[in-house]
């Protein structure tokens, strides 16, 4: 199915995208492009198939529940973009 | 092609650059240095690496000759360079990911990769190229530089481990590490004429990999031969208790096997494999392959994997997807870029993302947003899941007849910088052989098997039923021995 640059922009905004105009374009382009392709899958006859979310057998995988040194506030904090004293700073999140 | 007589010091094995420090020959300085020369003189023309940390690799190497002197233990890599693709994490030293958002990253913990490699002494040279989150097939996609093939400048290394790749062909390095989600190792290897390899799903820890898309990411090794691989592959294989999905299992000595042959080895040939598309050229050294293997004692049978023209369709879901989920945590809060100008905290993250990421993984973040959005999911992200379990069963199949399957890894030889650059499709359709392993979790070799007309390398794909790799390097070294493609060496000049 194609995408019109509406749909695109919606998208790139669940997505958290800002995209310029040029770029709303030619997402429209190339994601319709890449769905239409994408459609053979509605040959294959799943109906009695169950999904595959990892392909190696996976069980649940259990620690014990003990206190553990983890990483410093000082080395958590060395690549924030804002910091304020020990703590990331944002932007209000509340009006 | 250009098989040289008497390989320089930086065109060597790294078991060949082990026996030179056992036999006193080289010292892991000079070895260190001699590597480091090649990168200063030629790297400005391959664009191999971000970062080079000459400094601290001539420290680790001057520690390893220290312990060699005074006697004590040495780890299996000992003295021997190796180049990490930069979405490895590297504790203290930059890791960018090829993306401008982590520009400034400096990760405050080492993969788990990195503390074997600290463990078994290698010498680690710096951080190589990659497609921005090694989501591409040529490294186009960095939003730093394009590497470029050794054997032929003018052409890509394949992606997205491009840079490991044309690192390890250049002489830069004698292995590296990369990363593999869609064939991001098999097909820079194929590409450059060396040997990469991806192992099975939850065989080498993926912690302190930055996350593409989870259930398919796998790291591996590139080297020139198979001998090497499986060097690499014992230091970095293991459970690690900090991937919940790291495999319990015990390593091989897979270098300890490798000359044993595999006894009545049964080859499965793809008749998919070998369909339109395919290059003449590529196809005729494939088969020109599989009759050195009958030769070596391996029967060749023929098998269909019937799903696999779906394969890519299918990766293009799953893997954009846990794209879209994993991406989500460059919100320029915690680390990465943030944007100058913001209304508020969502136009905050709108902003940041907008701006630190390239065009190819907005795409693909898009796709996979779409792709698990109320109304679609069903139709999209649940069908690849299915049709990803049927593309198990094909090799489940297959390995219920045959040890390996062996094709091309990739239908052309390299490309040309610019030539799939506009055109996300086709350079999707340029993993076509590469993709279906790792949606089914599997391990697969690429090694080195002739050139075309144009000198340029074609790669042999081996893959094997799950944690078969000890099989899978013994099948593949059979291969090997009986060929001498692994010591051909591009022109330097």
């Amino acid at each position: 199915m194609a995408l019109n640059q509406e749909q695109v922009q919606w998208i790139a905004h669940l997505g958290r995208l800002e995209l310029k105009q040029e770029e709303l374009a030619s997402s429209a382009k190339h994601l319709s492009a890449i769905l239409e392709y994408i459609n053979l899958l509605q040959q294959v006859d799943t109906s009695d198939v169950l999904p595959l979310t990892h392909a190696i057998d996976m069980a649940n995988v259990f620690r014990p529940d003990e206190l553990k040194p983890s990483l410093g506030v000082q080395d958590a904090l060395a690549n924030a973009p804002d910091r304020k004293g020990d703590l990331f700073g944002v932007p209000p999140v509340l009006d | 092609m250009a098989v040289i007589d008497e390989l320089s010091l930086t065109e060597q094995t790294a078991s060949a650059l082990l026996a030179l420090q056992e036999s006193k020959k080289a010292t892991a300085e000079e070895i260190t240095r001699a590597f480091l020369r090649e990168i200063e003189a030629r790297d400005s023309e391959i664009k191999s690496f971000l970062l080079v940390n000459a400094e601290h690799a001539l420290e680790q190497a001057r520690r390893v000759d220290q312990k060699r002197a005074r006697g004590e233990p040495l780890g299996v890599l000992a003295g021997i360079p190796i180049a990490i693709k930069d979405n490895i994490c590297t504790k203290g030293t930059r890791t960018t990911c090829g993306s401008k958002i982590l520009e400034k990253f400096i990760p405050p913990y080492d993969a788990h990769v990195m503390e074997k490699l600290g463990q078994a002494d290698a010498v680690v040279l710096g951080k190589t190229n990659l497609d921005e989150f090694a989501m591409g097939s040529s490294t186009e996609n960095s939003a730093y530089q394009t590497s470029r093939n050794p054997w032929d400048k003018e052409r890509v290394p394949g992606g997205s481990s491009g840079g490991s790749a044309a690192a390890v062909a250049a002489s830069f390095a004698p292995i590296a590490l990369g990363s593999d989600t869609g064939g991001s190792i098999r097909q820079p290897a194929g590409l450059c004429g060396i040997v990469g390899m991806k192992p099975t799903y939850g065989r080498v820890s993926r912690y302190g990999l930055v996350a593409y898309a989870s259930s398919l990411d796998q790291i591996g090794a590139f080297s020139h031969d198979v001998a090497d691989t499986a060097l690499l592959l014992k230091v970095i294989a293991g459970h690690d208790s900090r991937d919940s999905t790291s495999a319990p299992l015990p390593v091989a000595d897979y270098l300890l096997s490798l000359d044993q042959p595999v006894k009545d080895l049964t080859v499965g040939v793809a008749k998919e494999y070998f369909s339109s598309g395919l290059d003449s050229e590529v196809e005729k050294a494939v088969r020109q392959a599989l009759k050195v293997l009958e030769s070596a004692g391996a029967k060749v049978k023929e098998i269909s994997l019937p799903y696999s023209p779906y394969a890519i369709a299918t990766y293009y879901l799953v893997a954009t997807a846990e794209a879209s989920s994993n991406l989500a945590r460059y919100d320029g809060v915690h680390y990465g870029h943030r944007s100058s100008s913001h209304a508020n905290l969502i136009d905050m993250y709108c902003k940041s993302r907008g701006e630190g990421f390239g065009a190819e993984v907005k795409r693909r973040i898009m796709l996979g947003t779409y792709a698990l959005s109320s109304g679609y999911i069903d139709a999209y992200y649940l069908k690849a899941l299915k049709v990803r379990r049927l593309i198990r069963s094909d090799f489940d199949k297959a390995f219920a007849e045959c040890d390996v399957v062996v094709g091309p890894t990739s239908p052309t030889c390299a490309f040309k910088v610019g030539e799939k650059s506009s055109d996300p499709l086709a350079m999707y359709l340029s993993d076509i052989y590469t993709i279906s392993c790792n949606l089914a979790g599997l391990p697969g070799i690429s090694i080195p098997c002739g050139f075309n007309s144009q000198n340029l390398p074609i790669g042999l794909q081996f893959l094997g039923a799950p944690f078969s790799e000890e099989k899978l390097l013994r099948a593949a070294r059979m291969y090997e021995k009986a060929t001498a493609w692994h010591l051909a060496r591009p022109k330097s000049k």
